[in-house]
């Protein structure tokens, strides 16, 4: 390579080797510290977008954690209710409440007389109200006759203005629906200490609703849940089943290589064929209930049964081969290699792939928009086969209403989402960590 | 072929070797092999080798590398199964039984016929556990004590014991590179087989393990029959009985170890002996 010196056939160092090294030494370094800077540019770029954009969630999801209480006196006088003293609880349940709050709120501003203005002023709570007294009063039958003070929901219109700190400084709301008249109303409903703010409670214990003050998540959370149970049980096992067999069992000729070619192009097929595929096998075939988590589950282990088996074969691949032959060379048969040795020491990987894959199903709406879990789910679904909504469907869902109360409620089941991914990556840590032992 | 550019009078030696000189056989084998060929794919790796293994006594096997010595070794448990691509013709036999025949499972010629390896390789369990396995999968210990037995004595016999009596719940991979192959020979004992093989078990040693190491060769002999590979020569002399003398897939040279040292019948394998290459 180099010229020949007087001493060819010796071996010298060259002379001048630390000079030339030297040379290229500053270079390299500074390609060094260009790459080192670009590194760190990206991952702050990054991290600005993320604090951005949880930031603007936030900004936007925190006030749907905060409902308004209103206090209202209410006579529960049998005439307007329409029942008996003694009446059954049946009788009690078909009551008329309606009108026993409309009056309740005209007995708070006996002013009201003309019927637009009664209107308005009955539109300033919510309609859960009825339901609240006749909890109340089918609790207690006794009651009836008597006045009683109940804290209800306020409409949502009225909620968030009064969250914001409207009533005080008009211009933290500019854009609200009520009236003059109304927020005069909540002005002195204000000063009589009858408005609160509280935690939002019913957010987490209801279904989805008409009324944004009544929507909560909970139906959609028990959606989510129950589909991403059925898609982890029924992906793991037969993930981690299909990467061990291939890994560690199926001999390596044309047709193996033909299903890992498939198991590859599988993972990047569009999540709506799937969908299609799970409303004309399992809904017009098989007739399983459509919008049911059984099928939405089984749609999404389609989807994340590739990945699973993907990251597992690598998980599989990285154990060191001595492990296996020393088990083999204790006389361990290839399955006890493999359950006792090779997929401990595999697990971390295994569940690793697991969590990406169930974190991609949770945010998977297109599919299940095919099979029909894109209802307006009010009641609280509580097996795999009730009819049930997920969360990011929900967020869809409530991003399309035009209620500006809904729009903070997008958010926060947005953050709802979050929360759970962030839950279910913990568990997957805590696991990792349980069974990540050196070798 | 790197012989060529040595010597020719060694490559024409190697090139007319046509049988094994030295007996390869003994009387009343633990195992045999005769006519041996091993293939890896289209590759021959071992040419008609044939090789007795008696009891009580330590074989060595040496030769440059890429010879053969591990592949030999690795079929003499089948360990060599699982690479798809290999391919072995000829007879082996443990006590007269066919080891590539329909009669003897690999899995139980596996527990009769034990292996150490190169690299230290415990499993990722504790060191009473890695101990502790072979018996349990073939369920030798009926109770804990038994188990608790079989372990402290493999141990004790692997001169292990004393050093780790007080953690035996410690990974075995905290122990260090002369400790995990003492523990490898112990959990290897643990399943009582008949013979040991042993692929270079000191390579990752320094002298003071290695001398350990080879005591406990020389005291297990006593109950087992056991094949070492080594490139130490030293070692070779050291512990063995009988030594092999393998060159680029055939077996040149077989006899007792002090006449293959002293007394080199074979011209490859008085150079590879006096140094000459390798
Ligand atoms: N899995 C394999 N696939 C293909 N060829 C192999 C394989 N293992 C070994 N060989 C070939 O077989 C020949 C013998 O290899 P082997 O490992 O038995 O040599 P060795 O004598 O143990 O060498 P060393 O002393 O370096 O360990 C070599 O030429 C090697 O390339
Ligand atoms: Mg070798």
């Amino acid at each position: 390579m180099t010229e020949p010196t007087e001493s060819t056939n010796k071996v010298a160092p060259r002379k001048d080797s630390t000079s030339i090294v030297k040379k290229t030494l500053a270079k390299r370094y500074a390609a060094e510290k260009r790459f080192r800077f670009y590194g760190a540019a990206a991952i702050a770029m990054s991290l600005a977008f993320l604090v951005l954009l949880l930031g603007s969630i936030l900004v936007k999801g925190l006030p749907a954690f905060v409902e308004t209480h209103m206090l209202i006196d209410v006579t529960l006088d049998s005439k307007t209710l329409g029942v008996e003293e003694g009446a059954t609880q049946q009788q009690l349940k078909a009551a008329n409440y309606h009108s026993l709050i409309k009056k309740s709120m005209r007995g708070m501003f006996p002013e009201v007389k003309k019927r637009k203005a009664k209107k308005e002023l009955y539109k300033l709570v919510s309609t859960s109200a009825e339901y609240k007294v006749r909890d109340q009063l089918m609790a207690n039958p006794s009651q009836l006759g008597e006045t009683i003070s109940v804290w209800v929901l306020a409409d949502d219109e009225l909620s968030s203005f009064y969250k914001t700190g409207a009533l005080a400084d008009r211009s933290k709301l500019t854009h609200t629906r009520l009236s003059e008249q109304q927020i005069a109303w909540a002005s002195t409903l204000e000063e009589q200490g009858k408005l609160r703010k509280k935690f939002n409670t019913t957010f987490f214990k209801n279904g989805d609703s008409r009324e944004p003050e009544q929507a909560g998540i909970r139906a959609a959370l028990m959606g989510s849940i129950l589909t991403l149970l059925i898609t982890f049980l029924l992906s793991f096992p037969i993930a981690v089943a299909t990467a061990i067999y291939l890994e560690e069992f199926a001999p390596q000729n044309r047709w193996t290589d033909l299903i890992e070619v498939n198991i590859n192009n599988l993972a990047a097929v569009p999540s709506i064929v799937f969908g299609l595929l799970g409303l004309a096998v399992f809904i017009n075939f098989f007739e399983l209930p459509r919008s049911a988590p059984v099928v939405g589950g089984i749609v999404l282990s389609l989807m994340t049964l590739p990945t699973i088996i993907i990251a597992s074969r690598a998980a599989l691949k990285a154990v060191p081969p001595s492990i296996r032959e020393a088990g083999r060379g204790l006389g361990a048969s290839q399955l006890q290699v493999v359950t006792h040795h090779v997929l401990p020491l595999a697990m971390p990987g295994i569940l690793t792939g697991t969590i990406i894959g169930l974190a991609q199903a949770l945010g998977e709406t297109a599919p299940l928009l095919m099979i029909g879990m894109v209802a307006f789910i009010v009641d609280i679904p509580t097996s795999v086969t009730d009819a049930a909504t997920v969360l990011p469907v929900q967020v869809f869902l409530w991003a399309d209403s035009p209620e500006r109360a809904f729009l903070e409620k997008t958010s926060a089941a947005i953050l709802v989402l979050l929360v759970f991914l962030i839950v279910m990556n913990a568990a997957a840590v805590f696991l990792r960590k349980h069974f990540e032992r050196r070798w | 072929m790197n012989t060529k550019s040595n010597t020719s009078a060694a490559s024409d030696a190697f090139d007319n070797l046509k049988e094994t000189v030295g007996v390869v056989t003994v009387d009343d084998p633990k195992m045999s092999a005769r006519n041996v060929d091993v293939f890896y794919g289209e590759k021959q790796a071992i040419y008609d080798v044939s090789l007795d293994i008696a009891n009580n006594e330590v074989i060595a096997m040496i030769g440059p590398s890429g010879c053969g010595k591990s592949t030999f070794l690795r079929c003499l448990n089948r360990m060599n199964d699982s690479i798809p691509t290999c391919r072995v013709t000829g007879e082996m036999s443990l006590d007269g039984e066919d080891l590539y025949g329909a009669g003897l499972d690999p899995v139980l010629l596996r527990a009769r016929v034990g292996m150490v390896f190169q690299k230290p390789n415990p499993f990722a369990k504790s060191i009473y556990d890695n101990v502790a396995y072979g018996p349990r999968i073939h369920g030798l210990a009926s109770n804990r004590a038994e188990l608790d037995d079989i372990v402290i004595s493999s141990l004790q016999k692997a001169g292990l014991h004393e050093e780790v009596q007080d953690r035996l719940d410690a990974p075995g991979t905290s122990l260090s590179g002369g400790q995990q192959q003492r523990l490898c020979i112990a959990r290897t004992i643990a399943v009582s087989p008949e013979v040991i093989l042993m692929d270079e078990p000191c390579s990752a040693l320094d002298p003071i393990a290695t001398a350990r190491i080879e005591e406990l060769i020389d005291e297990l002999r006593e109950n087992y029959a056991i094949a070492i590979v080594t490139h130490s020569m030293q070692q070779a002399a050291r512990v063995s009985q009988r030594t092999a003398y393998f060159h680029l897939g055939k077996l040149v040279e077989v006899g007792s170890t002090n006449n293959i040292f002293t007394n080199p019948r074979h011209e490859l394998t008085e150079n590879y002996i006096t140094g000459r290459f390798g």
